[in-house]
């Protein structure tokens, strides 16, 4: 798992994170912890089981992946766009890229109440916010990307005598493309991050939706699990799409 | 002398509000959902000019001051503890960075589980939310620290407490700064939120009460108040991070 082959610090790691669990389970068997606080640690299992038989895994993580999915393949094909503009006309650039990155600072997830109110409460509502916290990013990085190309690659599609359009096909974006994608992967973590958040405030949607239903029926096991799950979707991601990241830049 | 940018940026502005009140006064939305500006500028009049804003803007405010420097301190402690112990660093970093990208508001059940359903809890979400950028920034930041400043403080024999500060925090200031930044933006939106989602008090109850009343006037107003409270915090702490 580590580039390095030292695996020491992670055997470690994970060590520690069992020696802890441990430690919690027997600060609440001892009566030092109420355990309809913490959920002790030996009833994961069980209560993962269960959220299994209810149906609150896989359905959920399919609703939060497909919204996901669709919030960064809309950003994708508005950012992109929307980022070559801005690399084309620098006029743009100069008097909005201060606004993106300023929106980008700003708590934009705040306007989901006005957002509930015109899409109404669906998934429209859930994707429209992963769409804006990914569409930024997105312009951004690909408008950095493709102004980030050395002049010595242009150069020597001008000395070839290339077309325009062929020295963007075959120079510009290539050489811009892992910009982009890294403009992608941020998208896609700060949409999957935006849209857990919406569902867990809406009570609509995936998994974000389990870990509220979970604490208002007083299912502590239960909601500690779906925040187990939780964290683990966010692992997967962040490996998943750095490894697709490097597999794409073989450099 | 306005220039091209300045020109188009109030070109811009003009044609969104423009577009706005077209919408406003279309059928094509839910009537009220989308209210004509003079409605929100009315409301907004309203709202500065009596004290039910300020009261819920010192609750929230309240949540700010304590779980932001909470979880700044941690979050320094931490840092400096994961760079000055790179094994150490090294086993957790993996979950601090698990739990740094998972989004802090699902935690909220937990703080009040443990907490309450008060202010308490929106200050230890707070806390939460600054923490993980600061470590994040605090432990990057002692990795670059230059090996040569490390070998003078152990040089003079400097005790553990002396290497913090005044080899570490000094050194760590831009990247301090940076990690602040990052966390009082992300402790203001967590703590909103959690005032949204299960509170009696604050800035995010206010803005939930104007939505389930349907007093959407009143909602935009507020919600542009604390946009503009937040841009305006963020520019103050860019203003400080550049005068350093």
């Amino acid at each position: 798992m580590k580039a390095n082959g030292n695996f020491a610090p992670a055997a470690a790691g994970l060590l520690g994170l069992i020696l802890l669990a441990g430690l919690l389970e027997l600060a609440i068997r001892f009566g030092l912890i109420s355990a309809l606080i913490i959920a002790p640690p030996s009833s994961m299992p069980a209560a993962f089981a269960k959220l299994w038989h209810d149906g609150f895994i896989v359905e959920p993580f399919l609703a939060t992946l497909g919204q996901t999915f669709v919030a960064t393949l809309a950003a994708a094909l508005v950012g992109i766009p929307a980022g070559y503009l801005l690399w084309r006309r620098p006029l743009l650039t100069a008097s909005y890229e201060s606004w993106l990155g300023a929106a980008f600072a700003a708590p934009l997830i705040l306007l989901y109440p006005l957002f509930l109110v015109i899409f109404g409460r669906g998934y429209t509502t859930t994707i429209f916010v992963g769409f804006l916290s990914a569409v930024i990013p997105i312009v951004l990085k690909t408008r950095d990307g493709l102004a980030a190309v050395p002049r010595v690659l242009i150069q020597v599609g001008q000395s070839f005598h290339l077309s325009r359009w062929t020295g963007f096909i075959k120079i510009i974006v290539p050489a811009a493309a892992p910009a982009m994608l890294t403009g992608i992967r941020l998208g896609l973590i700060f949409a999957v991050v935006n849209i857990i958040g919406m569902e867990f405030l809406i009570d609509f949607g995936g998994l974000g939706r389990v870990v509220s239903e979970m604490y208002f029926r007083y299912e502590i096991a239960g909601m500690y699990a779906a925040i187990l799950l939780i964290l683990l979707v966010s692992i997967l991601f962040l490996t998943l799409f750095e490894r697709i990241e490097r597999w794409l830049r073989p450099h | 002398m306005i220039g091209k940018v300045g020109g188009l940026r109030i070109v811009t502005i003009a044609v969104v509000l423009g577009l706005w009140e077209l919408l406003a006064r279309s059928e094509l939305l839910y009537e009220g959902v989308v209210p004509p500006l003079e409605l929100i500028i009315i409301a907004s009049f309203r709202q500065l000019t009596s004290a039910l804003i300020y009261r819920h803007l010192a609750t929230t405010g309240l949540e700010i001051a304590i779980g932001f420097p909470a979880g700044l301190l941690s979050g320094v402690a931490l840092g400096v503890l994961m760079g000055a112990r790179r094994f150490f660093g090294r086993a957790v970093m993996p979950y601090v960075e698990t739990f740094a990208t998972a989004p802090k508001i699902i935690l909220l059940p937990i703080a009040m589980l443990l907490f309450g359903t008060g202010p308490e809890s929106k200050m230890a979400l707070g806390a939460l939310s600054c923490f993980f950028p600061v470590v994040l920034n605090t432990a990057a930041g002692m990795r670059h620290i230059d090996p040569v400043l490390i070998r003078v403080g152990r040089s003079f024999n400097l005790t553990r407490w002396q290497m913090v500060s005044k080899i570490y925090l000094p050194a760590l200031r831009q990247a301090i700064v940076t990690g602040m930044r990052l966390g009082l933006g992300l402790t203001v939106i967590g703590i909103l939120l959690a005032e949204i989602k299960l509170s009696n008090r604050g800035l995010g109850y206010l803005a939930n009460e104007y939505y389930n009343n349907f007093r959407i006037p009143d909602l935009y107003a507020l919600l542009i108040f604390i946009f503009v409270l937040s841009i305006g915090a963020n520019a103050l702490i860019s203003r400080l991070q550049s005068s350093r």
